[in-house]
């Protein structure tokens, strides 16, 4: 127990000190506008499994999170130029707070009934953007980005640094979860509910915790998204495709350990930069429902099951 | 018997009725049941067994009807709650936590319900389920998959999860069914053993050898109805419970 903890810290680190130095390190500017939003995603897909995966409500209204991050970061900075950590920390209360009010009306229903529930939430939420002027309406608003902090010489590349600290915090939280109490609650109540009532697992409140901790998790993830493109209007901020590509890349990594969703986000993140880069964007869209509808049927528990089943099998060999 | 009515009881269920839309499954049924006791539960198919223990460990509300568990009203207390203070269930069919490990399934008892003043350390927690699991003769399974166990495993660890909890009262709801006559036994005399530590049972059984020999007192449902309740051998020879059985 001990010692996996400390190769997670040290990987962590590593990974840190590895983003840090690749900000200091290269000049061009295109590794870090791709990397970033990878690293976003790995946020995203981390966040979404922890009530998707764990508790097994699967939530499609990722989008309506991460706009939600995206525009309380733009209302504070255009409000009060808050600097960067405090939009981050904003965004997060905002989106606990949206997790816990979901929760509260949606999480008493079962499985499909709450995945509908979450696309309704994220279209009331985009209108109401839509409709308020002060954050730029329909039209969207244009950012200026503030003067960059050292030891950083340029924003993109602050950025793609603190996107990699997020990641580091979501999956710290996301293994923390599973290894306790909480991961053992919620893995008993996506099996059987009832079930887990009558051994003692107080489901409604673990759902709730379980929401709230993701929803503050995505919402963080999309505050420096402002600043990111300088740029943000409703339709991109809430578009589906967050919801879709998150919950792609969650069941094709595989959701039944934390490190499932990291490896479906750089995977298929990945995938999408380099298509985006060589043919054009619109094959993403193909290229992420055909990787799904193949994981789907051959491969259900995604990357991390196909993994342990191989293991099992060469234990079984040598066994 | 007369002593132990003068005891308060460990659960009193007092003028409980459920209704599914227009159907009456329970009609305002009364019992008090004394700690200790072993108390069978029986009725035809359909007579409302299930839908009783469903309403003492909450996975039904009540109207109107009360639940009282050493001397607290819990009518309106959640499941889990339930657990918490003492009452653990087994379920007719089976519902194990399929994608966990027969340990792990006890470990949410263990996780959730377990004695706090006993157990404190995740040590203590292992050890508390090793030693149940050898009672219920599953040591053996500790690290296979739920999915994997035979149909009298299942049955067994549904009990063994339920004593996770460290209840006051297990309520067993056929945990017999299906099961060849050596097993009968085997889970009979797991009951057995378990009330004789101070857990009062109530055992839902339709073989009657089983009841008989397992029961201070057995009650008969019909239609939702106490029919008869008293000592095995009144019950038996009750002329409604007989017709009850030979009707169906
Ligand atoms: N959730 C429910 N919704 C509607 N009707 C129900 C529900 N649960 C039980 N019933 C009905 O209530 C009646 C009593 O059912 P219950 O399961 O309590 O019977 P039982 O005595 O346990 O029978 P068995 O011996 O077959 O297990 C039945 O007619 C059943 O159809
Ligand atoms: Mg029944």
């Amino acid at each position: 127990m001990k010692r996996t903890g400390i190769y997670f810290w040290t990987g962590a680190a590593l990974f840190l000190g590895g983003a840090l130095l690749m900000t200091q390190l290269i000049g061009n500017q295109y590794p870090f506008f791709a990397g970033y939003v990878i690293l976003q995603f790995i946020v995203l897909a981390v966040s979404w499994s922890i009530l998707g995966g764990y508790a097994g409500y699967v939530n499609f209204g990722t989008a309506a999170f991460f706009g939600m991050g995206v525009y309380t970061a733009v209302f504070l900075f255009k409000a009060t130029g808050a600097p960067l950590p405090v939009q981050i920390a904003a965004a997060a209360a905002v989106g606990a707070l949206m997790g816990f009010a979901l929760g509260l009306l949606t999480l008493r229903m079962q499985g499909i009934f709450f995945s509908i529930a979450t696309i309704a939430a994220t279209i009331i939420i985009e209108t109401a953007i839509t409709n308020w002027r002060y954050v730029g309406g329909a039209a969207g608003i244009q950012l200026q980005r503030p003067a960059v902090t050292a030891p950083f010489d340029n924003y993109v590349e602050m950025l793609f640094f603190v996107q990699a600290l997020l990641v580091v915090l979501a999956v710290a939280v996301s293994r923390y979860i599973q290894r306790s109490w909480m991961g053992r609650g919620l893995q008993a109540l996506k099996d059987d509910e009832l079930a887990a009532e009558c051994t003692g697992v107080p489901t409604l409140r673990l759902k709730l915790m379980a929401c709230v901790i993701s929803g503050a998790l995505m919402c963080a993830a999309g505050a420096p998204s402002a600043m990111y493109l300088q740029y943000a209007d409703p339709s991109s901020a809430f578009n589906l495709n967050y919801s879709v590509s998150t919950l792609a890349m969650s069941l094709i990594g595989g959701t039944a350990h934390w490190a499932g969703p990291v490896i479906g986000a750089i995977v298929l993140g990945t995938t999408q930069q380099l298509l985006t880069v060589t043919i054009s964007s619109e094959v993403n869209v193909l290229v992420l429902g055909v990787m799904l509808v193949l994981f789907v049927v051959a491969a259900p528990e995604g990357i991390i099951g196909l993994v342990r089943r191989f293991r099992r099998k060469r234990n079984e060999g040598e066994g | 018997m007369m002593e132990a009515e003068t005891q308060t009881p460990l659960l009193r269920i007092s003028a409980l009725t459920k209704r599914f839309g227009g159907f009456t499954a329970l009609d305002n049924v009364s019992v008090d049941i004394p700690p200790g006791e072993r108390f069978g539960l029986i009725g035809p198919n359909g007579s409302g067994k299930t839908t009783l223990i469903n309403c003492i460990s909450g996975a039904f509300r009540t109207e109107p009807g009360t639940v009282t568990f050493r001397d607290e009203d819990i009518t309106r207390l959640q499941p889990h709650m339930r657990t918490r203070r003492g009452i653990a269930r087994s379920f007719q069919i089976p519902r194990p936590f399929r994608s966990m490990t027969v340990a792990e399934n006890l470990m949410v008892g263990l996780d959730f319900a377990a004695d706090t003043s006993v157990i404190v350390s995740e040590a203590q927690r292992r050890e508390a389920m090793m030693s149940i699991l050898t009672r219920m003769g599953l040591a053996s399974k500790a690290n296979v998959s739920a999915n994997q166990l035979s149909q009298v495993e299942l049955r067994k660890m549904e009990l063994a999860r339920a004593m996770a909890t460290h209840p006051k009262l297990l309520i067993s709801d056929e945990a017999m069914a299906g099961l060849s006559s050596s097993e009968v036994d085997e889970v009979l005399d797991l009951l057995m053993s378990l009330a004789d530590q101070d857990i009062t049972i109530i055992m839902i059984e339709h073989i009657m050898q089983a009841v008989m020999r397992f029961s201070d007192r057995v009650m008969c449902l019909e239609a939702g109805k106490i029919i008869a309740i008293g000592t095995p051998d009144e019950v038996m020879a009750n002329q409604r419970v007989q017709e009850a059985y030979l009707g169906t």
